[in-house]
């Protein structure tokens, strides 16, 4: 394997690997607080239409991706108004979310179908770390501001969770909203902020495929990513550090289903990151406690004062 | 309790029946309202797409007809849905278990060397064969390894999608078919029988509504609907009564996979009469029954009628593609809606508003 190839895989990795970042950053916070969003899918893509239709409109791939991060949070937000305070079934809520924001995207999106985006937003080079040998090619060159954004705030997100009081207050709503809610936290507010923050998250990831990944609209275009995005989630055990490397590995196995296709026929290789997504979950079940930390004490289960 | 003026508002245990039903018609209108929105957003009068619709699919025998032939997929993976629904496996993967059911099907219609009689029986049986086999894997996933079954079953989709890309781009790609990917048609002895000029395949219409009473007796009368039931509400009470986990839930997902796979069946030996690309062997069958099996309340014999509700949606999304020039993707925009309200209401069916007695407390 020459080293030429190697650094564009890990380049084009990296790459694929933003909207799977973005979007489980997004999920751990929302699961972090008890509520599952099974609808991410609906709300990346979404976010992807919102972002190209914006961008496409205005010219400024910056206020596609703005468009984008309103859309998915304003998608999360009827989630938990539905969730948090109709305390409907989360599960059913987030596949509502998801059939709806496909099929919506799909409708809206018809007229634009197969267009490339005028403006995409444009790559960058990092001055210096660029020059380093192998490392500043395979790293710091041709990709967009979102790559180190997503890194940066996937530190951010860690510290404020596990190392402010503001990471408390979540974590244990998660965890035991009645008790929570004893010391006089307000469980639906934080449940209602971290499942916006989900999907503005989710929104960003999405637009970024359309404004800068692939820049253009194509329906479906985030082909399950949503889903991978919630197996990261466990993947991860809910910490955004190992979100990061979660997401680049994915990002490098959606890669190579596209490198590959010289050897290997390529309707199999773009099933690898799903299968993949069941092994991991799988042997992270095998290595029982010690790999997987326990899921928040309360996800999935709505909170009603009074009631135990 | 809540005081309003003279009316308590309280919660109730248990809905009684008329509630629920009420309920729900009411949330599936309030849904047709919010889609009424949809088609103004688009353009077209609400009264003239919903009379057009009724029009043309209740109104003639070649629309119920198509309502019908919508109806048995979303039959046969409802069913099966509610069953898993009940023991509170989260089986997302009926499009996957369909498609299995597809790919078995296409293998002994096209491969198999049997004589003609068997042929049919054969590709039915292998069909519940390989949608039970992909049912049973998130199961064991879920009772040995703890994978979350949303996830594996999801996944499994994605997977057996690409399968049948795979077969029928390569090697199942049918020699006479000139480059398109399809497999070689369907020897007739392979292919259902269908109701005179309709695309109804009776058969497999009658092993689903078969299989919705064959299930709901087993739910209400037998230990193992019982066992199934309390695997699904309490947990805890099923180790404690000695319930096995692992044989409960595989007999669930054998049931549950084997019956969306009959679906796949069916699309393939009655409609296309081949194996072909997934999104037109199922249009998103299995996603759709998650929702049929939710507004049925875990009936498998509701799931009939709401099967029949959304098979009535999807005539409705081709007519609307021919007659008003509409986009077929405003189907899955209605059946997002119709789930959005369904759920929204389940809060309703658990208070009741009632006159309050002179001086009844306050609380």
């Amino acid at each position: 394997m020459d080293l030429g190839w190697l650094v564009s895989t890990v380049s084009r990795a990296l790459a694929f690997g933003v909207p799977l970042l973005w979007g489980t950053l997004g999920e751990i916070y929302a699961e972090r607080s008890g509520v599952v969003n099974l609808g991410v899918e609906g709300m990346m893509i979404l976010g992807a239409y919102a972002g190209f239709a914006v961008a496409q409109t205005v010219g400024v791939p910056a206020l596609g991706l703005l468009a984008a991060a309103v859309v998915g949070a304003a998608a999360a937000l009827w989630h938990a108004f539905l969730t948090v305070t109709l305390r409907a079934n989360q599960y059913v809520s987030g596949l509502a979310l998801t059939l709806f924001g496909l099929g919506l995207a799909g409708l809206l999106g018809r007229g634009w179908e197969g267009k490339p985006l005028r403006v995409p937003l444009g790559a960058i080079t990092v001055p210096g770390l660029a020059e380093i040998p192998v490392l500043g090619p395979m790293l710091f060159v041709d990709q967009t501001i979102l790559t180190y954004l997503g890194v940066l705030l996937a530190v951010i997100l860690w510290v404020v969770l596990f190392r402010t009081r503001w990471g408390v207050v979540i974590r244990s709503v998660g965890e035991s909203p009645a008790t929570a809610d004893s010391l006089g936290i307000n469980v639906t507010l934080v449940r209602y902020l971290c499942v916006a923050l989900g999907g503005l998250l989710a929104g960003v990831g999405g637009g970024y495929l359309s404004v800068a990944y692939r820049p253009s609209w194509t329906e479906g275009m985030t082909a399950g990513m949503g889903w991978i995005v919630i197996a990261l989630t466990i993947f991860a055990s809910w910490d955004p550090l190992r979100a990061i490397w979660g997401a680049f590995f994915f990002g490098a196995l959606y890669h190579l289903s596209f490198r590959l296709q010289a050897y290997v026929s390529p309707e199999l290789l773009k099933l690898m990151p799903y299968a993949f997504a069941i092994l991991v979950l799988a042997v992270s079940g095998f290595g029982g406690a010690r790999w997987r930390r326990r899921a928040p004490g309360s996800l999935g289960i709505p909170y009603v004062r009074g009631e135990r | 309790m809540k005081r309003i003026g003279p009316l308590i508002v309280e919660r109730r245990l248990a809905p009684p029946r008329h509630v629920v039903f009420g309920v729900s018609v009411l949330a599936v209108v309030v849904a047709l309202l919010l889609a009424a929105l949809v088609f103004w957003a688009y353009g077209v009068s609400p009264w003239r797409a919903y009379a057009e619709i009724g029009r043309g699919t209740l109104g003639t025998v070649g629309g119920l007809s198509d309502i019908v032939r919508r109806a048995i997929p979303l039959i046969l993976c409802g069913v099966g849905l509610t069953l898993a629904f009940r023991a509170q496996f989260w089986n997302i993967g009926a499009e996957g278990q369909l498609l299995a059911g597809a790919v078995a099907a296409s293998g002994v219609a096209l491969f198999l060397r049997v004589p003609d009689v068997l042929r049919l029986p054969l590709v039915f049986l292998a069909g519940f064969g390989a949608g039970a086999v992909w049912a049973v894997i998130p199961a064991l996933l879920r009772v040995k390894l703890q994978v979350n079954e949303v996830i594996s079953t999801l996944m499994m989709n994605y997977i057996m999608a690409y399968i049948v890309e795979w077969l029928v781009h390569g090697p199942w790609k049918g020699p006479t078919m000139r480059g398109f990917a399809y497999t070689d048609m369907f020897p007739v002895a392979a292919r259902l029988p269908l109701i005179a000029g309709t695309r109804v395949h009776w058969p497999t219409l009658a092993v689903g509504v078969a299989a919705a009473l064959v299930v709901g007796l087993i739910l209400s009368r037998t230990r193992l609907g019982y066992e199934v039931r309390v695997v699904g509400q309490s947990p805890d009470a099923a180790r404690y009564a000695g319930i096995s986990f692992t044989t409960v839930l595989a007999l669930t997902m054998v049931v549950s996979g084997g019956l969306a796979a009959l679906a796949g069946v069916g699309e393939v030996a009655g409609i296309h009469w081949r194996l072909r690309s997934p999104s037109h062997i199922s249009m998103g069958y299995g996603y759709t029954a998650i929702i049929v099996a939710w507004l049925a309340r875990g009936s498998p014999v509701a799931a009939i009628l709401t099967a029949l509700l959304f098979g009535l949606i999807f005539a409705a999304g081709d007519l609307m593609k021919s007659t008003l020039g509409l986009p077929f993707q405003i189907t899955g925009v209605f059946n997002g809606l119709i789930l959005f309200s369904l759920i929204s209401s389940d809060l309703l069916m658990y208070w009741r508003i009632r006159w309050g007695k002179k001086g009844e407390a306050w609380t």
